[in-house]
């Protein structure tokens, strides 16, 4: 495997929606290719032939009674948000344009 | 200051015998342990917040409640402190993180219901890594916790405020959460015991999420019968877990005193011989195996060769999972929000800004290992050597009750001996992880001290819901340790 790069970190950063300074760039990328250096033992492993185990304790189709129970109310869950405008969750403009 | 010595040394059973019989009032108790708090937490910082007003009126309730001629349950009058990242009703709940400062929940954990069922007193919410990423507890936003028995030292993490709590006499339990070891390594740090249940035992109803398919919340305790009644309170069955095992939880208790006579109990051969483990630390272990074959258990050890590959899946299955857990801090609905003329934006700004450097690398790290072209190669062969890991706790357990190793490495280190190298860090999981990747219950005791003095834990792990006979032979360590100093 391709040792992790900037630009690497530079992507996933992106996609996490964090922003680095270049100071941290480095810093990160190097921290993290002593990781993924470390976790060379798992990638060089021939385990194809072995079932992945997502959860130790496997059960199955988890559900409760389809009967009406209470939940949080709007009120309590809306208590904590930032912003809030008629009873929702109010966010800067999505599209960049002011409303 | 040892384990044996420290102030306020009443157990819990003791404690809730009393309040339950009315020979003590719940207010003393809670006076009492508020007290040491004042005087030592300034220099210890295991609490992110002591919730004092609340303490004193559920005593009086308590107290009320016994003059009544009610039963306040098992934990009577029992000071117990939170990790800070269990959710409670109206009480800050932070992950000692910026990005949820100042947050209320709206609701209780179920761990948090069933204490005050039990009758036990919450007396604060204790200090944590960052989100439960650590070791040291280091990672705080808030600043690190001190280990009571040498405050030059760290407390272990994640639950370094849990661990620091139960060993500085402010509270005679603490629950805290396990992810890797995040229970078991400050136990064994600051000389208390501290257990993992099995996967699934204990609701995680209310638990700030780090890698859901690891975490447990489990019992901090001075005794091995304290740590038992903690558990016994908090287990079983929540419907609101969906992970929850559907089935009572073991009863633990009541065979605590059996003995371990005609047990088999295995040395794992990988982990005392693991990477960075210190030669005090093997020698306190050998001594602990020793005493439990005096004490009639049959000791060997034993090869578990694919938990040598735990470390290496841990830190790419648990960023994993994080990376996707910590998505839902974005400004929107609760916590932090940094203003900024965009939604895309303000997510960028308000992550940026309220996660801490380790939250950050392990986010990236889990990204990345779920990233396009890297997913097969890094998370889908950590989940196969998963597989691996159980195969071959499965075979040990054919011949083997329980099985030991040492809890960490080394005793507690200095404060940032070991902040500048990720990895360096991480190393000191590297005894627990296998447990939470095979999702059995492993309990860390506490047994004679290292070459400087401070406190040595040895592991105890049994199959999944092997509660009952980890918990016997924890016993027995616990009553060879007290014997032998």
């Amino acid at each position: 495997m391709a040792q992790i790069t900037r630009d690497d970190v530079a992507h996933v950063a992106r996609l996490a929606r964090l922003e680095l300074t270049d100071d941290e760039l480095g810093t990160f990328t190097e921290q993290l290719a002593k990781v993924l250096d470390h976790a060379r033992d798992v990638e060089a492993l021939d385990v194809g032939d072995v079932p992945p185990t997502s959860h130790p304790y496997a059960l199955q189709n988890v559900l409760r009674a389809d009967e009406q129970a209470p939940c949080l109310d709007r009120a309590a869950a809306l208590e904590a948000a930032p912003a809030v405008e008629d009873g929702q969750f109010r966010v800067p403009p999505v599209l960049g344009e002011a409303p | 200051m040892t384990a044996a010595d420290v102030p306020h040394g009443d157990t819990a059973l003791g404690i809730a015998a009393a309040v339950r019989s009315g020979t003590r009032s719940a207010v003393d108790v809670v006076e009492e342990h508020l007290t040491a708090i004042a005087a030592r937490d300034g220099e210890i910082h295991a609490f992110n917040v002591v919730t004092a007003d609340q303490a004193r009126q559920a005593a009086l309730e308590l107290d009320r409640r016994v003059a009544a001629g009610d039963d306040p349950g098992p934990l009577a009058g029992v000071p117990v402190a939170l990790k800070d990242n269990m959710c409670t009703i109206g009480v800050a709940t932070t992950c000692s993180s910026r990005i949820l400062e100042g947050w209320r929940p709206p609701y209780d954990a179920t761990v948090v219901e069933r204490l005050a069922a039990a009758g036990a007193v919450v007396v604060g919410k204790t200090n944590l890594d960052e989100f439960a990423m650590g070791s040291s507890t280091e990672n705080s936003a808030f600043g690190p916790t001190r280990n009571p028995h040498d405050t030059s030292r760290v407390p272990g993490g994640s639950s370094g405020g849990s661990a620091a709590a139960v060993a500085a006499g402010f509270a005679p339990l603490a629950l805290g959460s396990d992810t890797g070891g995040s229970i078991r390594q400050p136990a064994a740090l600051c000389g208390v015991v501290g257990m993992k249940p099995t996967y699934g035992a204990v609701s995680r109803y209310g638990l700030v999420a780090f890698a859901s398919s690891l975490d447990q919340i489990g019992p901090f305790a001075r005794t091995v019968g304290d740590a038992a009644a903690l558990f016994e309170a908090i287990a079983g069955h929540d419907p609101r877990d969906s992970t929850s095992i559907p089935e009572p939880a073991p009863a633990v208790s009541a065979q605590l005193g059996e003995g371990v006579a005609g047990l088999r109990v295995g040395l794992v051969t990988e982990l005392v011989e693991a990477e960075g483990v210190q030669p005090d630390v093997i020698a306190r272990l050998r001594q602990a195996a020793e005493a439990l074959e005096h004490a009639g258990a049959k000791v060997d050890d034993v090869s578990v060769p694919a938990v040598v590959y735990g470390l290496s899946a841990y830190y790419l299955i648990a960023p994993a999972e994080a990376s996707s857990n910590l998505a839902r801090y974005d400004g929107v609905r609760f916590g932090l929000r940094v203003d900024a003329p965009t939604t895309g934006e303000m997510y960028d700004r308000t992550r940026t800004e309220g996660f801490g450097a380790e939250v950050k690398r392990r986010i990236m790290l889990g990204t990345y290992a779920l990233s396009a072209g890297y997913y097969d190669a890094f998370y889908g062969k950590s989940q196969r050597v998963r597989t691996l890991i159980l195969r071959d706790f499965e075979a040990a357990y054919q011949d083997f009750d329980v099985l030991l190793s040492p809890t960490a490495p080394s005793t507690a280190f200095e404060l940032g001996a070991k902040t500048a190298d990720p990895l360096t860090m991480y190393l000191n999981d590297v005894c627990t992880i296998p447990s939470n990747l095979a999702g059995h219950p492993a309990m860390s005791v506490p047994y004679g001290t290292g070459d400087d003095g401070l406190p040595v834990g040895v592991q105890v792990m049994a199959p999944a819901l092997g509660e009952p006979t980890m918990f016997r032979v924890a016993a027995a360590i616990e009553s060879a340790a007290a014997s032998a100093t």
